[in-house]
């Protein structure tokens, strides 16, 4: 059984006097462990698509099921508390409280969750390990370079034990070998702890990585390839 | 817990805005606290000089008498009355008083004054007019002298020793008239009275008027912060309301109530103005904080952190800043109201004039009372919680999708 399934789904916005169509009928079935990048042009709908699939925006049309659930018609303050439980979430950039160390970074999560105290401190100091950021658990995002938040950012994202973790262009702002680092550990928990990854992006070095390919174009997916 | 935390250090990355915020708030405190201790400190001073140690919080008179104020409107002394308001709850003292009208003549001269008879013991008690004496001596008890204010004493050249002539229509337009020497020379908080009254004991104006045994009225002084209106209505029913009227200090004196009242609201004004300066302030650092953080509060929104959750935060930052702006100028205020307490501003000029005018002494020692930080400090914690709701509704209204654009 597929961890997320879109059926049809179509998403117009209307904000403007001219409707825009982003996504034109998106079919895709995304399984557990699978280590996926959605990739296409600048505009052709890839963080629509995964605004939808993470539960931030809806579609205009068709639906939306993840692990098992239909999602598709919640309350915002219900997706809140799915979002919460379900998904891991890695952003651009400015991921991070700013006031709070690496280490009460990734515990936050957990925090909301409501888990006690010695839990969150050992599995938050264990995946800062795991991320390679033993040595920053005190620092605050300041004083961490880009690479290294985006990384904390993956723990936080892992922190509460998500089905999947969604990353829209996590690497857009980093360097080659940031680029690489942060990518290793993606993989390294995708394969060690079956961890699935859905993430955009426009960097050939990263789809070059990516066990499966989406390409979007004009809203619509114009090839998917298993490599 | 956390939350307390977490808002506690978001205080404190814009410093500098914080800072400034809070520095507003504490100013603002204190101006309004000290202001307002000043001005009511003046006004308690004023009203303990005129009600506290003369009139009493609480007269009796036979009904009729405070509209028009004659011999005839007298009442016979009660012993019984007068213990049964002394037992009640909350007087501290009841003193009689018969107060009357004469011409005083001196050598050539000749001017109008007002008698006050007093029991000297319990007049002393009630508003320790012994301390007063600046020449001379205090009455005794069956004193045929008389003590006069300081003010006859300086235009008419008069000094301890000298003999006067009083005379006057006494009770039931008999003619009254005496000769009375001047034992002690009085210095009297308003100087309306300084420049007027001659006391003598209760016995000798009763003899003067020929009133036997009749007063004019009892003045009641009552325990610090008691309640008159409470007093009163416990009197009351002791008395016969078809002989007596029984009034407290704002009916007797409507002037010194509205003098207050007009002062007191350019006072009120000021601290209005005051109150609105802030708001903008505070109003004006929650929109910048909102706009700076908007991205922020979407990520947070987007991992699953509820929107309660988020205002709770928001909240308890905007709490913590009025606490800290508002018990800051609370405690900067003490020392100072403490020393002006103990050093009263003395005014000069015009205020001062119209002050004496009316009697005041223009000395504006501050009011300690606990009440006027209480009243600002709360004010202020409402006014910046009152403009928090637009922090609240900023966050109501955000969406997850805010942290996807930037
Ligand atoms: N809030 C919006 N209102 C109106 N149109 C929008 C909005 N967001 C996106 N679009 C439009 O929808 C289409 C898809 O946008 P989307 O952001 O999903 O593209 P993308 O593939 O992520 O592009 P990029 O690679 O530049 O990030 C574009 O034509 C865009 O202009
Ligand atoms: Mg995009």
């Amino acid at each position: 059984m597929s961890l997320i399934q879109v059926t049809n789904v179509h998403r117009v916005y209307n904000e403007t006097d001219i409707p825009v169509s982003a996504l034109k009928g998106v079919n895709l079935s995304i399984n557990e462990g699978e280590f996926t990048a959605i990739v296409g042009p600048s505009g052709s709908g890839k963080t629509t698509l995964l605004n939808i699939i993470g539960g931030l925006d809806s579609a205009t049309d068709g639906s939306l099921e993840v692990a098992g659930k239909n999602i598709t018609h919640l309350a915002t303050n219900e997706l809140i508390d799915f979002r919460l439980n379900n998904i891991g979430f890695v952003f651009q950039a400015y991921n991070l409280i700013p006031v709070l160390t690496a280490k009460e970074n990734v515990e936050f999560i957990m925090l909301l969750q409501g888990w006690e105290k010695n839990k969150r401190e050992q599995r938050a100091m264990q995946l800062l390990e795991e991320v390679g950021l033993k040595e920053k658990v005190n620092s605050k995002p300041s004083q961490m370079s880009g690479g290294q938040q985006q990384r904390v950012a993956v723990a936080r994202a892992l922190a509460s034990h998500p089905k999947f973790v969604l990353a829209d262009e996590p690497t857009a702002n980093l360097d080659s070998a940031s680029t690489n680092n942060l990518l290793d550990i993606m993989v390294e928990l995708n394969q060690r702890e079956q961890m699935t990854f859905v993430f955009s992006t426009h960097d050939q070095r990263v789809i070059d990585r990516a066990r499966r390919v989406i390409t979007l174009e004009d809203g619509q997916i114009k090839s998917d390839i298993y490599k | 817990m956390f939350y307390l935390r977490l808002a506690w250090k978001n205080i404190w990355r814009n410093k500098r805005r914080s800072f400034i915020t809070i520095a507003s708030i504490l100013f603002a405190v204190f101006f309004a606290v000290f202001m307002r201790s000043m001005q009511l400190g003046m006004y308690a001073k004023m009203i303990d000089s005129v009600v506290g140690s003369y009139y009493g919080y609480i007269q009796i008179h036979s009904k009729g008498y405070w509209e028009e104020q004659s011999l005839d409107n007298t009442f016979e002394r009660s012993a019984h009355l007068e213990k049964e308001i002394k037992t009640t709850k909350d007087v501290v003292s009841c003193v009689p008083r018969l107060e009357g009208f004469a011409l005083l003549s001196f050598g050539e001269q000749v001017r109008g004054v007002s008698l006050t008879g007093i029991d000297p013991n319990e007049e002393n008690n009630f508003s320790s007019l012994k301390n007063k004496i600046t020449k001379g001596n205090y009455l005794i008890q069956e004193d045929k002298g008389v003590l006069i204010g300081e003010g006859i004493a300086e235009q008419l050249k008069l000094k301890c020793g000298d003999s006067i002539a009083l005379i006057s229509q006494g009770y039931h337009a008999v003619s009254a008239g005496g000769k009375y020497t001047i034992k002690g020379i009085v210095k009297l908080n308003s100087s309306r009275m300084n420049n007027s009254t001659i006391f003598m004991t209760l016995g000798s104006l009763q003899e003067f008027y020929g009133t036997g045994n009749r007063i004019s009225a009892l003045a009641i002084n009552l325990k610090e912060g008691s309640n008159a209106a409470n007093v009163m209505a416990a009197i009351n029913p002791k008395l016969n309301v078809q002989e007596y009227e029984i009034m407290d200090w704002t009916e007797m004196l409507p002037e010194l109530v509205q003098i207050i009242k007009a002062d007191s609201s350019g006072g009120e004004i000021m601290v209005l103005i005051l109150y609105m300066v802030i708001s903008f302030g505070i109003f004006g650092t929650i929109l910048m904080m909102i706009a700076e953080r908007k991205y922020e509060f979407g990520i947070l929104l987007s991992i699953g952190m509820s929107r309660l959750r988020i205002i709770t935060v928001v909240l308890l930052e905007s709490i913590m800043i009025a606490l800290l702006g508002v018990g800051g100028g609370v405690l900067f205020s003490r020392p100072f109201l403490y020393y002006f307490n103990a050093n009263p501003i003395t005014l000069t000029g015009k205020a001062a004039d119209t002050l004496r005018k009316f009697g005041f002494e223009p000395e504006m020692p501050t009011l300690l009372d606990f009440s006027i930080p209480l009243t600002h400090g709360s004010a202020v914690m409402m006014i910046s919680l009152f403009l928090s709701l637009y922090s609240v509704f900023s966050i109501l209204k955000l969406k997850p999708l805010e942290a996807s654009k930037r």
